[in-house]
C-alpha cells in the first residue's frame, strides 16, 4: 500500500485515541476520484450512459425538483451559519486535511449552485452572495467530494440545527445520476443486484452450495447438525443478510445459524433476495426503492411470518425506510422492520438464551464495539449490540467516548466508497477509527456492518493495528451452547 | 417654515416610509419562507438517532436544542459559550426593548427576578457586544472558520455589532429622550406615525435595525425560524411502531407490487 503513503493522508498523531484536527491543506484530496460508470451497468439501472446534452439546465431543473420535494434539503440550503462546529468532525477532513472535506464546505458546493439559480441575491450579485455557476469545474468538485462523503451523519450530531450533510450528498448524487454522472462501483453493484440478487454477484446455485458447505463445516466443528436453509416455504423468519456474510464473513453466517438452531426457530434465506445491502441509497431514490422492494417480494414469495435484517449498516438505514418505500408491512409479525441485534436483545431480555451462552468461549478476545454509522445515527441501534456483547464476552472494552455511540466514526468506506481507487481516502477516513482501536488495545473489533467488516481489516493493516474484525453475532455464535 | 424644517419633515416621511417597507418585507418575507418550509414534504423518516419515540419527545428534543444548544456544546465549548451568551443577551435586549413599543409595559420588560430591566439591559448589552466581537474575531483568528467565512458572515456580525454599539451609546452616553422614542415607535405600530426624535445616533440605530430586519428572511439569519423545520431534530423514531407508516407524500407508486429485476418502478 505504499503508493499513497504521502498525500493525501495526514500524518499527525492521535492523543488518547482521538485525532488532532489538522490545518486546512487546500486540494489535498482533490486527486482521488471514483472511476466513472460503464454503460453496461447504467443501462440495467435506468441511468443515462453518458453526460446528457444540456446537462447544466437539466441539473438545475433537477435541483429545483428536489428542493420542492425534500424539506430537509430546502431547509439545510438556507439555515447554515457556517459556524464551523462540524468542520473538524468529519473523518475525511481529519484524515486528509482537505478543507473541501469539512462538512460545511462540502455542503457549500451545492449551496453555491442553489444560491446562483434559486435566490434573488445570488442571481443579482453572485460574488457577494457566495453563489457560483454549475460549470464543468463545479461538477468536477461535486463528483470528487460528494464521493468522499460516506453519508455517515456524524456532522449532524454536532450541528446546532441538525444539518445532515448526508441529505445534501444524497441530493447531489441524485442530480449527478440524472445527468449521466455516476461511479462505476455503485452502479456495478446495483446492476448485480438486479441480475443475480446480491451485491457480490453470487449466483443462486453458488449460494445454495455455500450454505451446504457451511452446514458440513459446522457439523465437523461442533458435531451438531446446524441447518442453513435456503428458499424454504413458510419459514418463520426470512433472514436477509448482507451477501458478504455467506462468503467473506462466514463466521457471522454461522452465528445466525447457531442462534436460530438454539432458539428452534424455522428460518430461511432467499436466493431471489440474499442481500440486505442497498446501494440504491448511494445512487438515487428510484433504485433505492427498487432494490429494497426485493426484500418484501422475497418474503411474500416464501410466505414467511417475519423478516429479519442481518448485520449490514446501510441496509438497516434502507430497512427502516421499507414501509415508506414499499408499502405497509402489516402482513408480517411486528415489530417491523426488525434487526438481528434487536431480535437477539429481545431474546436475551425474555430469557430465551438463559443458560445457553458460555461467555468464556470468547475469553481469548478483548472485544471492542465499532458502531457503524447508519445503525447508530439513523437506525437507533446503539445499546442492543452492546447488550449482546456483554452477554457473550467476558472481556469488553469501550473506545474513547468521542468515538462511539452516536459520535462514532465511520469506518471510512461507507456510502459507496468501498472501492480500490478510493483507497487513499478510505485509509485516511478510517484513521480516526484505527487510532481509537489502537488506544484501547483490543484484539477483536465487533461490528454489525458488512462494509465495515470489509474495510476494517485493510484499514487496521494499513495503520498497523493488530486486531481481528468480526460480527457481533459471530461472537454470540462462538459462545452458544448447541 | 424654514428650509431645514422642511427637509426634516421630508426626511421624517422617508424614514417612516422606510420603516413600514422594512416591516412589510420582514413579515411577508419571513412568513413566505417559513410557509415554504412548512409546505415542503419530507419524503422519508430522517430522525437523527438516538431519537425520542414519541411526537412529544421529539418536540422536547427540539425545544432543548433551541434552548441550550447541546450539539454545539458537544462540538466546541468556546464556541458554545460565545454563541450562548450572544443569543441569551440578545433575548434580554429584545425584552428590554419591549418598553419602547408597548403601553402599558408588560411586567417582564420592567424587571426580572427583582432586578430592574435597565440593569439587566446594560449587562446584556455589554455581553452581547463582547460576544459579537468574539464571534467576529474567531472567524479571522482560527484557520478553519477563516477558510469557511465569506463576506456575508462578516457583514452580518458587523451590522449586529454596530446596532449594539449605537444602542448602548444611546442609553448611556448620548442620551435620547426616551418619551420621544416611545411616541415614535407606538405611532408607527398604531399606524398613526409621528416624526422621529431628532437625534442622529438614534436615527443610525433605527436604520441599522431596519436593515437587519430586511436582511433576515433572505439570509443565514433565517436559522432562527428554520431550525424548527429541521427533520433530523423534529422527527420522532416511529418507524418500528406497529401500524405506523411514514408515507412519502409524492411517491404515489409506493406499495404497488409492480416492478422486477429490469429496473422498472
Amino acid at each position: 500500500m505504499a503508493k499513497f503513503d504521502e498525500a493525501p493522508i495526514v500524518k499527525d498523531q492521535a492523543a488518547g485515541g482521538v485525532l488532532i484536527a489538522p490545518l486546512p491543506r487546500e486540494g489535498a484530496a482533490s486527486g482521488v476520484r471514483c472511476w466513472p460508470s460503464k454503460p453496461k451497468d447504467t443501462v440495467c439501472i435506468d441511468l443515462p450512459p453518458e453526460r446528457v446534452p444540456d446537462w447544466q439546465e437539466k441539473a438545475v431543473a433537477k435541483l429545483g425538483e428536489l428542493l420542492a420535494k425534500n424539506k430537509a434539503l430546502r431547509v439545510f440550503m438556507d439555515i447554515c451559519v457556517r459556524c464551523g462546529a462540524c468542520a473538524d468532525k468529519c473523518q475525511f477532513y481529519l484524515g486528509t486535511g482537505d478543507p473541501q472535506n469539512m462538512p460545511v464546505a462540502r455542503a457549500e458546493l451545492l449551496r453555491k449552485v442553489y444560491r446562483r439559480y434559486f435566490t434573488l441575491s445570488g442571481r443579482l450579485f453572485p460574488q457577494a452572495a457566495g453563489a457560483a455557476d454549475l460549470d464543468e469545474a463545479m461538477l468536477g468538485r461535486w463528483y470528487t467530494y460528494f464521493y468522499q462523503c460516506s453519508e455517515c451523519r456524524r456532522c449532524a450530531v454536532f450541528c446546532p440545527y441538525g444539518i445532515d450533510t448526508a441529505e445534501i450528498t444524497t441530493a447531489a448524487r441524485e442530480i449527478m445520476c440524472s445527468i449521466g454522472v455516476s461511479t462505476k462501483y455503485v452502479t456495478e453493484v446495483v446492476a448485480k443486484v438486479y441480475q443475480l440478487g446480491n451485491n457480490l454477484g453470487i449466483p443462486p446455485a453458488a449460494w445454495v452450495d455455500n450454505c451446504q458447505f457451511l452446514e458440513e463445516d459446522t457439523l465437523e466443528q461442533t458435531g451438531t447438525a446446524v441447518r442453513f436453509p435456503v428458499d424454504e416455504q413458510g419459514a418463520e423468519v426470512l433472514l436477509v443478510p448482507p451477501s458478504a456474510d455467506n462468503f467473506a464473513n462466514v463466521d457471522t453466517m454461522i452465528g445466525y445459524a447457531k442462534l436460530f438452531h438454539v432458539l428452534g426457530t424455522r428460518w430461511t434465506t432467499s436466493t431471489y433476495c440474499n442481500e440486505a445491502g442497498n446501494f440504491g441509497l448511494f445512487l438515487n431514490y428510484r433504485n433505492l426503492k427498487q432494490v429494497n422492494k426485493r426484500i418484501l417480494d422475497a418474503a411474500r414469495m416464501l410466505n414467511v411470518k417475519r423478516i429479519i435484517w442481518g448485520e449490514c449498516g446501510h441496509a438497516w438505514r434502507a430497512g427502516v425506510l421499507t414501509p415508506t418505500l414499499n408499502g405497509p408491512m402489516d402482513a408480517f409479525d411486528p415489530p417491523y422492520p426488525y434487526h438481528i441485534s434487536q431480535f437477539v436483545a429481545d431474546m436475551l431480555r425474555k430469557g430465551a438464551l438463559q443458560g445457553k451462552i458460555d461467555a468464556s468461549a470468547n475469553d481469548q478476545y478483548l472485544v471492542t464495539y465499532h458502531d457503524p454509522c447508519n445503525p447508530a445515527r439513523a437506525g437507533q441501534l446503539i445499546d442492543e449490540p452492546r447488550a449482546i456483547l456483554r452477554a457473550c464476552c467476558n472481556r469488553f472494552v469501550e473506545m474513547p467516548s468521542g468515538t462511539i455511540r452516536e459520535r462514532t466514526f465511520c469506518c471510512g468506506a461507507g456510502g459507496g466508497l468501498l472501492t480500490d481507487e478510493l483507497m487513499p481516502i478510505r485509509m485516511a477516513g478510517g484513521k480516526a477509527r484505527a487510532m481509537a482501536v489502537r488506544h484501547v488495545q483490543a484484539n477483536f473489533v465487533a461490528t454489525i456492518c458488512a462494509i465495515c467488516k470489509a474495510q476494517l481489516p485493510e484499514l487496521m493493516h494499513y495503520w498497523d493495528v493488530p486486531v481481528e474484525v468480526g460480527g457481533v453475532v459471530q461472537l454470540l455464535g462462538n459462545a452458544l451452547k448447541l | 417654515m424654514s428650509t431645514s424644517t422642511a427637509l426634516w419633515d421630508l426626511g421624517s416621511c422617508l424614514l417612516i416610509g422606510l420603516a413600514y417597507l422594512a416591516g412589510l418585507v420582514f413579515v411577508a418575507g419571513l412568513a413566505w419562507r417559513l410557509y415554504t418550509y412548512a409546505c415542503t414534504p419530507m419524503p422519508w423518516p430522517a430522525a437523527l438517532t438516538p431519537a425520542p419515540k414519541s411526537q412529544g419527545g421529539a418536540l422536547l428534543r427540539l425545544a432543548g436544542n433551541i434552548a441550550l444548544f447541546p450539539s454545539l456544546w458537544r462540538a466546541d465549548k468556546y464556541l458554545w459559550l460565545g454563541a450562548y451568551l450572544f443569543h441569551v443577551s440578545l433575548l434580554l435586549i429584545l425584552l428590554r426593548h419591549l418598553r419602547y413599543v408597548t403601553y402599558p409595559v408588560p411586567a417582564l420588560a420592567v424587571s426580572i427576578a427583582g432586578m430592574p430591566m435597565s440593569t439587566i439591559g446594560l449587562w446584556a448589552g455589554c455581553v452581547f457586544g463582547l460576544a459579537t466581537l468574539y464571534l467576529f474575531v474567531r472567524r479571522l483568528a482560527l484557520p478553519r472558520p477563516l477558510y469557511l467565512s465569506g463576506w456575508p458572515d462578516y457583514v452580518v456580525l458587523a451590522l449586529v455589532g454596530a446596532i449594539a454599539a449605537s444602542g448602548l451609546l444611546l442609553r448611556y452616553w448620548a442620551h435620547v429622550y426616551v418619551v420621544d422614542v416611545k411616541a415614535f415607535m407606538i405611532g408607527l405600530l398604531t399606524l398613526h406615525p409621528v416624526p422621529p426624535p431628532q437625534h442622529p445616533l438614534f436615527l443610525i440605530h433605527f436604520l441599522l435595525a431596519l436593515a437587519l430586519l430586511v436582511y433576515l428572511p433572505f439570509s443565514k439569519l433565517l436559522h432562527a425560524g428554520g431550525v424548527f423545520f429541521s427533520p433530523t431534530l423534529n422527527q420522532p423514531w416511529e418507524v418500528q411502531m406497529p401500524g405506523k407508516r411514514y408515507a412519502n407524500p409524492w411517491d404515489e407508486k409506493a406499495g404497488q407490487p409492480a416492478g422486477g429485476p429490469d429496473g422498472q418502478v
